[in-house]
């Protein structure tokens, strides 16, 4: 058993050595198919960080008359916060308002004088409501049309975006599905075109696979080398791409940076380096794998 | 021994390649089977080695009954047999000695054993000095000799040459047909299957005649008549 691995290992290995050229190209068809691997896998970190980063941006205020007391508000708070859909809700009194108000326009001395000046708050409570999921926006905003908060509430702001929050909830489905879509689509194309490398690597060697069953080869013996050499192929072809990811995304991290602030390419890498490293080895060697076996099966029936 | 009993083979569109063979070889035997080209000759031995399975009828070699093997099952059954064919089969990628060594590797057999066996088999054949060479650096007759190295480093029962000296010129043909008479009287039965009227005439054995598909003529000590 131990001899016969053995022996399988090292025709597998010299089989790698002794294809030359063939090897070469099938590993640098391995690099390109594991770098679509993990381009999926990148692209679909940033599109996650895309939406979560819009979403963010979306919620809905009610603010409230200066007459109404901080106590109702807070019951209605409660009240909101019984719903499946509400994620979480902000309570911003007059006071916090004011304080941030003045926070942000510390500068402009035109807009502190005029506050210094009134001997009231002008600025309003609110309550910032966060839904879980972005389409969840519209039942909120129905509940509150009919809680008849005409008396209490001055304004509500998804009247106000909702046409912008329709498109981008709209955008978020469409990036999501979408992702998904070109996630399975890229899949496929890598796994196809290493199978059809792998099989026509070992469409040259089919004369050799009938010899081996005349001089009384066992399969799993004329196979064994295959598969080894596809694991070669998977792990050298897994470990380059990998090198190749290394400085490409130090260069690209900072530009995604800019336009996705939420999403810190390179941090992500580094804090994911093994767990990354792990499942591209994975995919390219249970790819190497998978390819020589149904490669090999077809020639064995002699 | 070996029996073929009624056996009919048809390829595709019902073409009939035997018809109705039967015959008897015993063990330690050196019969040939001769013929015109498309006589069956080489069916013979594809059936024999279960290459192919029969139409009809049934095929024993010793306890196996050839024609009932599962897939499976034809690994170890083949190691009972050397197999000789015409364009040589050897593994392109494989060195001479590795190609030889392959044949004990498959049946597992101990690496000092390989060590030992493949070059003294490698220099009854008169090639050890290109053991390390690829077969695409040897010559016809270099080539055969490495084939029938391979068939017998085995010890097999039975040795089955289809048409060996078919690409070799009557210098290697004659060392290959010497190196057959040899392996027989070793005790292994050789079956040569040749349309070379010379080779069976001097052998003075046992010949076995097809023609289209038929069994026209088995006869000890016979003769190729064309």
């Amino acid at each position: 058993m131990i001899v016969t691995l053995s022996r399988i290992i090292k025709y597998g290995w010299r089989g790698f050595l002794r294809n030359g050229l063939l090897s070469v190209s099938t590993i640098s068809i391995m690099v390109l198919a594991a770098a679509v691997f993990e381009g999926v896998i990148l692209f679909n970190v940033i599109g996650k960080g895309a939406v979560q980063s819009i979403q963010e941006k979306i919620d809905i205020s009610v603010y409230f008359k200066s007459n109404i007391h901080e106590d109702s508000i807070l019951n209605f708070k409660k009240t909101l916060e019984k719903f499946d859909e509400v994620m979480n809700i902000e309570y911003i009194s007059r006071d916090q308002a004011l304080e941030e108000f003045k926070k942000r326009h510390a500068g402009e001395a035109v807009i502190t004088q005029t506050l210094d000046e009134l001997d009231v708050n002008p600025l309003l409570a609110s309550l910032n409501i966060k839904a879980k999921e972005p389409s969840q926006y519209k039942a909120i905003a129905g509940y509150l049309e009919n809680a008849d908060l005409q008396n209490s509430a001055e304004k509500i702001t998804y009247a106000q975006n909702q046409v912008v929050i329709n498109r981008l909830i709209a955008f978020i489905s469409i990036l999501k599905s979408g992702g998904l879509v070109l996630t399975l689509f890229l899949s496929f194309l890598a796994v196809m075109v290493i199978f059809t490398t792998i099989r026509l690597a070992i469409y040259s060697n089919s004369d050799q696979i009938g010899i081996m069953r005349l001089v009384g080869a066992s399969n799993s013996f004329i196979r064994g080398p295959y598969i080894v050499e596809g694991i070669i192929y998977g792990v050298i072809g897994g470990i380059l791409s990998f090198l190749i990811l290394v400085p490409l995304i130090n260069f690209i991290s900072p530009y995604i940076n800019n336009f996705i602030p939420e999403v810190d390419l390179k941090m992500y890498f580094q804090t994911n380096l093994f767990t990354i490293l792990f499942y591209q080895l994975i995919f390219s060697i249970g790819l190497g794998i998978v390819s020589s076996i149904i490669a090999v099966r077809r020639y064995l029936h002699v | 021994m070996i029996i073929f009993q009624n056996v009919t083979k048809n390829f595709n569109h019902n073409m009939v390649a035997l018809e109705k063979i039967s015959f008897k070889i015993q063990p330690g035997e050196f019969a040939s089977i001769v013929g015109r080209s498309g006589a069956g000759k080489s069916t013979v031995v594809k059936l024999l080695i279960g290459e192919e399975k029969p139409t009809k009828g049934q095929i024993f070699f010793g306890s196996y009954e050839v024609n009932k093997l599962k897939l499976r099952e034809f690994p170890e059954f083949r190691r009972h047999i050397g197999v000789i064919f015409q364009e040589f089969r050897l593994l392109a990628k494989k060195t001479v000695f590795e190609n030889v060594a392959f044949a004990l590797e498959v049946a597992g057999r101990p690496q000092k054993e390989i060590n030992e066996f493949v070059p003294q088999v490698l220099d009854m054949v008169g090639i050890k000095d290109k053991m390390l060479n690829f077969p695409a650096e040897l010559s016809g007759g270099e080539k055969q000799r490495v084939a029938i190295a391979r068939a017998m480093i085995n010890h097999p029962d039975v040795l089955i040459a289809d048409e060996p000296t078919g690409n070799l010129d009557p210098y290697n043909t004659w060392e290959v047909i010497k190196l057959l008479t040899k392996i027989n009287e070793l005790g292994s039965t050789v079956i040569l299957a040749t349309h070379d009227k010379e080779i069976v005439n001097t052998l003075g054995q046992r010949v076995i005649t097809l023609d289209g598909g038929k069994l026209i003529k088995d006869e000890e000590n016979g003769r190729f008549i064309a």
